[in-house]
């Protein structure tokens, strides 16, 4: 079960074809990305930073955020052998790590990231079949090949699979 | 100017930054314990997103964080990562209590914290202006105790607007012989640190 474990660091993208696992640790306020193909058993995982490239001035790392990393790693999905009609996404992090008093758009920036990655997977028809997101709290996820079950560890709030 | 154009000579200048600044905290620190406290040689650490995560040992290893805003002349944040005993301790301490006591979380303990974050940085801080002239304050402080990289992401997600790469200026501290009690983190912005190391006369 631990065999080909794959990291997938900060502002970052891999896929994995089966058997394979991927991970990435200590989610804050970034979004962990999961998409499965059922059929090709084929996973991919991003870890977004930021909602949109076209807020930022410099957005030449297209894995660092929602709507250019999620495009880039079905992209490289597809050319893969997976059909983009047969991919669901199961959603990670976007946490509010530190409240301050205020809120202003920068403590924002998870919600804004969970509200960007479901924009951009709605207009990609890749339906969302599971989350957990938000809270104040970190993630590490893990995302298995063999049943696309991702798996959710935190400090406090246990181990989830969903 | 970009991160990759500093050169060795800056960053000893930003090296001595976090010398004056966290000097002055440790001096503060020592102070609010009466303890001896030391500090390491800052490093300067120009990282990549991915490297972020693992600066404190370990993505998920369990610390409790400290952030302020830095505002005036120079923008950007101040992350003070605790080690837990070394929260506990601390807390203790201020309360009064033997420094191995156990420590529960509360609202009480969670606001010390937060003062002493409050006290270190507004020294730290005040060491930086008065060095460079330029007027510095921090912001009020927040706290999280969570995995070191999720903490450690947040000031590095802000400067992902505009860089592919953040600079730490990270400062040791150390607690009697070798027992490590924390890492003191000046995140400046891009503009802050080339306005930093204007001021200080580094630049041509």
């Amino acid at each position: 079960m631990t065999e080909n474990i794959i990291k997938v660091g900060m502002a970052d993208l891999k896929y994995a074809g089966h058997p394979g696992v991927l991970t990435t640790l200590g989610l804050g306020s970034c979004v962990g990305i999961a998409l499965y193909d059922h059929k090709t058993k084929i996973i991919g995982m991003a870890h977004i930073m930021l909602p949109w490239s076209h807020q930022a001035k410099n957005n030449s790392n297209e894995a660092k955020f929602a709507d250019t990393g999620i495009r880039l790693l079905v992209l490289k999905m597809i050319e893969n052998g997976v059909r983009q009609k047969s991919i669901v996404a199961k959603l990670a992090g976007g946490a509010q790590m530190f409240s301050f008093s205020g809120g202003s758009d920068m403590i924002r920036v998870g919600q804004r990231n969970v509200e960007a990655t479901k924009s951009v997977l709605r207009d990609l028809c890749i339906p969302v079949i599971s989350e957990d997101t938000g809270g104040n709290h970190g993630r590490t996820i893990e995302f298995y090949s063999d049943d696309g079950r991702l798996m959710v560890k935190t400090i406090g709030y246990g181990i989830t699979y969903i | 100017m970009d991160i990759s154009m500093l050169n060795s000579f800056h960053l000893d200048v930003l090296k001595e930054i976090g010398n004056i600044g966290a000097g002055n905290a440790a001096t503060a620190l020592a102070k609010l314990l009466d303890k001896k406290i030391d500090m390491k040689v800052p490093q300067i650490r120009i990282m990549g997103f991915g490297e972020v995560n693992e600066v404190l040992g370990g993505a998920e290893t369990p610390v409790v964080g400290i952030l302020l805003g830095v505002l005036g002349d120079v923008t950007g944040y101040i992350l003070f990562v605790l080690e837990q005993n070394a929260a506990n301790m601390l807390v203790n301490i201020l309360m009064g209590k033997k420094p191995d006591e156990k420590m529960e979380y509360d609202e009480i303990s969670l606001s010390a914290l937060k003062e002493v974050g409050n006290i270190l940085t507004g020294s730290y801080l005040s060491a930086l202006s008065s060095l460079t002239g330029l007027k510095i304050m921090p912001d009020v402080p927040a706290l999280a105790i969570d995995m070191a990289g999720a903490i450690l992401s947040v000031p590095a997600i802000e400067f992902g607007k505009t860089a592919d790469k953040v600079l730490y200026i990270e400062t040791e501290f150390i607690e009697g012989r070798d027992s490590v009690i924390g890492d003191f983190f000046l995140v400046p912005d891009a503009n802050s640190y080339i306005r930093l190391l204007n001021t200080l006369g580094a630049m041509c």
